[in-house]
């Protein structure tokens, strides 16, 4: 039990975790996909329902494939997942604001 | 970066020298990767700017929307072959060589499917005269979903590698830790695809 418990704290990857992670990427690529399909839903809400299960299935892979966490093994992988992500906003932010000035200057 | 906690754990059991390179090498994998997330970065910039100009060719929403079961079964294998790579990982860590060569071949096969049927997508829409050249929308898309699919074979061509090594040398230190870092390129890419899956087809095909 406390073994158990001591694999896990440290990102060891079980079975458990796994399964876990499998079921819930499965839900949460399904729900959107059938919004998708279905139609009948307004366009705002099924944007909304793509980019927060898109997000939140990246989180759920992050921890149950890929074994991020809080423990100390896993500082320097966070560190540099971190930073990396801190790129990536600046990067999209600022993309998205360059080309949307074009985007209405061109269009004057 | 199970295989780097893993060897924390020996580490209580007693000291050993080669466990040190073992964690140095999987935190420089990872660091790559994060680099290959960049590169990712740029190419769904690339399409998000892109996307809207389709040159009077066909958008997203034209190719997409019937078709999205096929892609949808692409994610499925791809989702279920990351799967059966974290039960290679686990018979890895029981030392049991025969499991994980047989987790790592049907995560070949789950992988190779996702290839072919990309391929398959991509020689229709050329044949069809929606290659890369029709619009700057299809050079975007055909630029970001390649890249990804290029990273997917890479990896099927390290898998067959390190079936081979295990089969030939078992277990080592060394070729667990290269499947150590198969395994961080393996679930990172199934990452990049949940992004793809719903940045271009899914948000592509509902606005």
């Amino acid at each position: 039990m406390s073994h158990d418990h001591n694999s896990h704290a440290s990102g060891h990857g079980n079975l458990k975790q796994y399964v876990v992670g499998f079921i819930l990427s499965i839900l949460l690529t399904v729900v959107p996909f059938w919004m998708v399909m279905n139609g009948g839903f307004s366009t705002g809400l099924v944007l909304t329902v793509i980019a927060v299960t898109a997000i939140v299935q990246v989180a759920v892979q992050l921890v149950f494939f890929l074994h991020l966490d809080s423990s100390e093994a896993q500082q320097m992988n966070v560190g540099a997942f971190a930073y990396t992500i801190m790129s990536v906003a600046i990067l999209v932010i600022g993309s998205i604001w360059i080309m949307h000035h074009l985007h209405t200057n061109m269009m004057m | 970066m199970s295989e780097l906690t893993h060897q924390q754990h020996d580490h209580a059991h007693g000291h050993e020298h080669h466990h040190d390179d073992t964690e140095i090498t999987v935190f420089g994998f990872w660091t790559y990767l994060m680099s290959d997330l960049i590169l990712f970065t740029s190419l769904f910039i690339a399409f998000a700017v892109l996307h809207p100009h389709v040159a009077d060719g066909p958008s997203a929403k034209d190719l997409f929307g019937e078709t999205l079961d096929y892609v949808l079964i692409e994610t499925f294998l791809l989702l279920i072959s990351s799967f059966t790579f974290g039960l290679a990982m686990l018979a890895s860590y029981k030392q049991k060589k025969q499991q994980v060569i047989g987790w790592l071949i049907v995560t070949f096969l789950f992988g190779a499917g996702f290839v072919g049927m990309e391929i398959n997508e991509f020689s229709h829409l050329v044949h069809e005269g929606y290659g890369p050249d029709r619009s700057a929308f299809l050079s975007s898309f055909f630029s970001l979903v390649g890249t990804h699919g290029l990273h997917v074979s890479s990896g099927l061509i390290w898998m067959t590698l390190l079936i081979v090594q295990i089969s030939k040398f078992g277990l080592t230190t060394n070729v667990t830790r290269r499947l150590a870092c198969l395994s961080l390129f393996w679930h990172f890419l199934d990452i990049v695809w949940i992004l793809v899956f719903s940045v271009v087809y899914l948000l592509g095909v509902s606005s």
